[in-house]
C-alpha cells in the first residue's frame, strides 16, 4: 500500500513526457511502412511530373534557375514539410477521443508539455521526410555546398516545427477529420502554393503578389532557398533578407505553440 | 478516508441534463461498480472523475482534491482504463508500458522493474514483444488495465472495461481487478451495463437518467425485492393479465412478450397458477431476483442496458 503523501500531487517531471512523446511518434511512424513509402514517394512524384511537365516553358521573372525541375525542388521540400506536419497531427483529433492521447491527457503534467510533446514529434517526422529529399537537391541542379544545405536542415526543422503546430492547432479546434480537410484545402494548401514554391512572386497579380507576403511560409521558403543558394547567391536577387525570414518563422512558431497550450487548457476533449 | 466522494453532482449538454445531482462515496479498497443503461450517465461521471469534463454543478474528490480545482493531484492519483484502446497498435506491449511510465515521469529503473511486474502478474510475459495491434481483444483490455496501474494509482477508474469481451474474458477480468486490489490496495471504480459484472463488485450504485436510483452491495440490493420472480408466457397476455389480478388479487407486470410478478411465495402461487390458468399458460419460470429486477423495481422499466437517444447525445457531449 503506498503513503498518500508520496503520491499526492507528484506531478510527473514534464520533459520526460515531452521527449516520450516525441519518440513514440517517430517509431510508431516508422513501423507503418506504407506511410514511410507514401511519404517520399509523394513529393517526388509530384516534383518530377510538375517539373517534366512544364519543362523549359517555365519563365519565372526574377527567377534566375534554369529550369522549372530546379525551381520547383525547395517548394517540393517544404511540400513534404506541410504534408508530413499534416499527417501527423490529422491523428490528434481522432486520437484523443478514441486513441493513444486519451491516456495523456489524464497523465499529471502540464498542458503545455503535452502540445509541445506532440508538435515536436510531428516536426521530427516533417523534418526527417524534408532532409532525405534534400539529398536530391544536387539532382535538381542545386550546387551543393557543405554549409549551405547544413544551413537548410536548420530552415526545415524550424518550417516543421512552425506547420505542425499550425496543424495541431486546427487539430484541436476542430472536431472531424472531414472538417479538417476543410481546412487543408482551404488554408494549408493556399499557403503552400502561394509561398513561391509553385512561381515567383515578383511576376504575378497583385492580389497574388500581396498574399505572398502576408504569408509566412514564403518567408520559411525564402530562408530555405538562402540556405541552398549560399554559394551562388546572384541567384537571390530581390528576395527579401534571411533575418526578416527567421524573424518572421520564429514569430509563427512561437504564435501558434501558444495558441496550441491555450486550445488544449480551454478543451480537453 | 473516502476514494472519491461527489457532492450534487450535475452536468448538462445543452438542454439535456446528463447528471443531476448525484452524491456518493466510495470507500478505500472498494471495487465500486456504476451500474445503468447506456445514456444513464455513467460515462459523464467518468469523464468527470478523470479530471477530462468539469461538472456544470456540485463537487467531486479524489482522496480528498477536488477535480477541478486540483485536476493536476487527481491525475497524479488515478491510474485510467478507457472504453475504447488507448494503446498504440504499432508498439509492443513493452514499449507502450514503456511510454506511459515516461509520460509519467517514472525512472528507468522504476519502469524496467515496474514492467516485469506487471507482465508476470498479468501473465504477459510471452506476449511483451507483440505489436498490440496483433493481440486478441482479451489481451489487449489486459494490457490497458496493465498500462493503466503502471504508475501506482490509487484509484483505477474503467469505463465499461468488459465491453467486447466473451464470458470468460469477463471473468478473467474481474480475477485481476481483485489480484490488483489485493497486491497493491488499488481503490477500482467502473461503470458498466452487463447485469453479470455488476453482480462481481463489492459496491453498486444504479444510475439511470442521470440519478442514483439505488445503491447498495448486489445481494443487498437484491433482498430488497422479497422471495421470488415469477414470469410467464402465454398467447393473450392483457387477458390474462386481467384474470390473475382479479382472481388472485396480484400486482402482474407486463414486460417484453411475458408477464412478471413478484411473490414471496413463488412456488405455491405456481401451483394456483397452474390450477386456474394452466390452460392458458404457455410457459411459467421461476427465478432468484437479479440486479435487472431492482432495476425495474426502481425504475417501472426493463433493464436492457441500451438507450440509444440520450446515448447518442452523450457521444456528442
Amino acid at each position: 500500500m503506498t503513503n498518500l503523501s508520496q503520491v499526492q500531487g507528484r506531478e510527473a517531471s514534464p520533459w520526460s513526457a515531452v521527449t516520450g512523446l516525441a519518440s513514440r511518434e517517430v517509431v510508431s511512424f516508422l513501423r507503418q511502412r506504407s506511410r514511410v513509402i507514401a511519404s517520399l514517394a509523394t513529393p517526388i512524384m509530384f516534383w518530377l511530373m510538375f517539373g517534366a511537365g512544364f519543362g523549359s516553358s517555365f519563365r519565372g521573372a526574377g527567377a534566375a534557375e534554369s529550369n522549372f525541375l530546379e525551381y520547383f525542388f525547395p517548394g517540393i521540400l517544404i511540400l513534404a514539410v506541410v504534408f508530413a506536419g499534416i499527417f501527423s497531427t490529422i491523428s490528434t483529433i481522432q486520437d484523443r477521443q478514441e486513441g493513444f492521447l486519451q491516456s495523456v491527457l489524464v497523465a499529471p503534467i502540464p498542458r503545455w508539455a503535452i502540445v509541445s510533446g506532440k508538435i515536436l514529434g510531428g516536426s521530427l517526422l516533417a523534418f526527417l521526410q524534408g532532409a532525405v529529399l534534400l539529398a536530391l537537391g544536387p539532382l535538381a541542379g542545386i550546387p551543393f555546398h557543405v554549409l549551405g544545405f547544413a544551413l537548410a536542415l536548420v530552415w526545415l526543422f524550424l518550417i516543421s516545427v512552425g506547420m505542425t503546430a499550425l496543424g495541431f492547432y486546427f487539430a484541436w479546434k476542430i472536431d472531424s477529420v472531414q472538417g479538417f480537410h476543410g481546412v487543408m484545402n482551404t488554408l494549408l494548401m493556399p499557403m503552400w502554393l502561394l509561398s513561391g514554391a509553385f512561381f515567383p512572386a515578383a511576376g504575378a497579380y497583385w492580389v497574388i503578389k500581396a498574399l505572398m507576403t502576408i504569408n509566412p511560409l514564403t518567408y520559411g521558403l525564402v530562408g530555405l532557398r538562402r540556405a541552398l543558394y549560399m554559394g551562388t547567391p546572384e541567384k537571390l536577387v530581390g528576395l527579401p533578407s534571411s533575418w526578416v525570414c527567421l524573424a518572421v518563422v520564429l514569430g509563427m512558431i512561437l504564435l501558434m505553440i501558444g495558441a496550441s497550450a491555450s486550445a488544449v487548457r480551454k478543451k480537453a476533449l | 478516508m473516502h476514494a472519491v466522494i461527489t457532492r450534487d453532482l450535475s452536468r448538462n449538454f445543452g438542454s439535456r441534463r446528463a447528471l443531476q445531482g448525484v452524491s456518493l462515496e466510495v470507500a478505500e479498497g472498494e471495487i465500486f461498480g456504476l451500474l445503468g443503461p447506456n445514456g444513464g450517465g455513467k460515462s459523464t461521471m467518468f469523464k468527470i472523475l478523470s479530471t477530462l469534463l468539469p461538472p456544470s454543478a456540485g463537487t467531486a474528490e479524489v482522496f480528498g482534491k477536488d477535480v477541478v480545482a486540483d485536476p493536476s493531484a487527481v491525475r497524479s492519483l488515478i491510474g485510467v482504463v478507457f472504453q475504447s484502446p488507448s494503446l498504440d497498435k504499432k508498439l509492443s506491449v513493452r514499449e507502450n508500458l514503456e511510454y506511459h511510465g515516461r509520460i509519467y515521469g517514472l525512472s528507468r529503473s522504476e519502469r524496467k522493474e515496474r514492467i516485469q511486474d506487471l507482465l508476470g502478474r498479468f501473465h504477459l510475459g510471452d506476449r511483451k514483444g507483440d505489436q498490440v495491434g496483433t493481440l486478441s481483444g482479451g489481451l489487449a483490455r489486459r494490457v490497458e488495465i496493465a498500462k493503466g496501474m503502471m504508475h501506482r494509482p490509487k484509484l483505477l477508474l474503467l469505463d465499461e472495461p468488459s465491453t467486447g469481451l466473451d464470458p470468460g474474458a469477463r471473468m478473467e477480468l474481474m480475477a485481476e481487478l481483485r489480484l490488483a486490489r489485493r497486491e497493491e490496495g488499488v481503490t477500482v471504480l467502473m461503470t458498466t451495463h452487463i447485469l453479470e459484472e455488476a453482480e462481481d463488485c463489492d459496491q453498486l450504485a444504479i444510475l439511470d437518467r442521470g440519478r442514483i436510483v439505488a445503491r447498495g452491495t448486489p445481494d443487498g440490493l437484491k433482498a430488497e425485492i422479497s422471495g421470488e420472480i415469477l414470469t410467464l408466457e402465454a398467447e393473450d397476455l392483457d387477458a390474462l393479465k386481467k384474470d390473475i389480478e382479479d382472481k388472485l388479487d396480484l400486482e402482474v407486470e407486463p414486460i417484453a412478450g411475458a408477464l412478471r410478478i413478484e411473490a414471496p411465495k413463488a412456488f405455491e402461487l405456481s401451483m394456483r397458477l397452474g390450477q386456474d390458468f394452466g390452460d392458458r399458460i404457455q410457459s411459467l419460470h421461476i427465478g432468484r431476483p437479479t440486479l435487472g429486477d431492482v432495476f425495474l423495481r426502481k425504475t417501472g422499466r426493463l433493464f436492457s442496458g441500451e438507450e440509444e437517444v440520450l446515448d447518442q447525445a452523450e457521444v456528442q457531449g
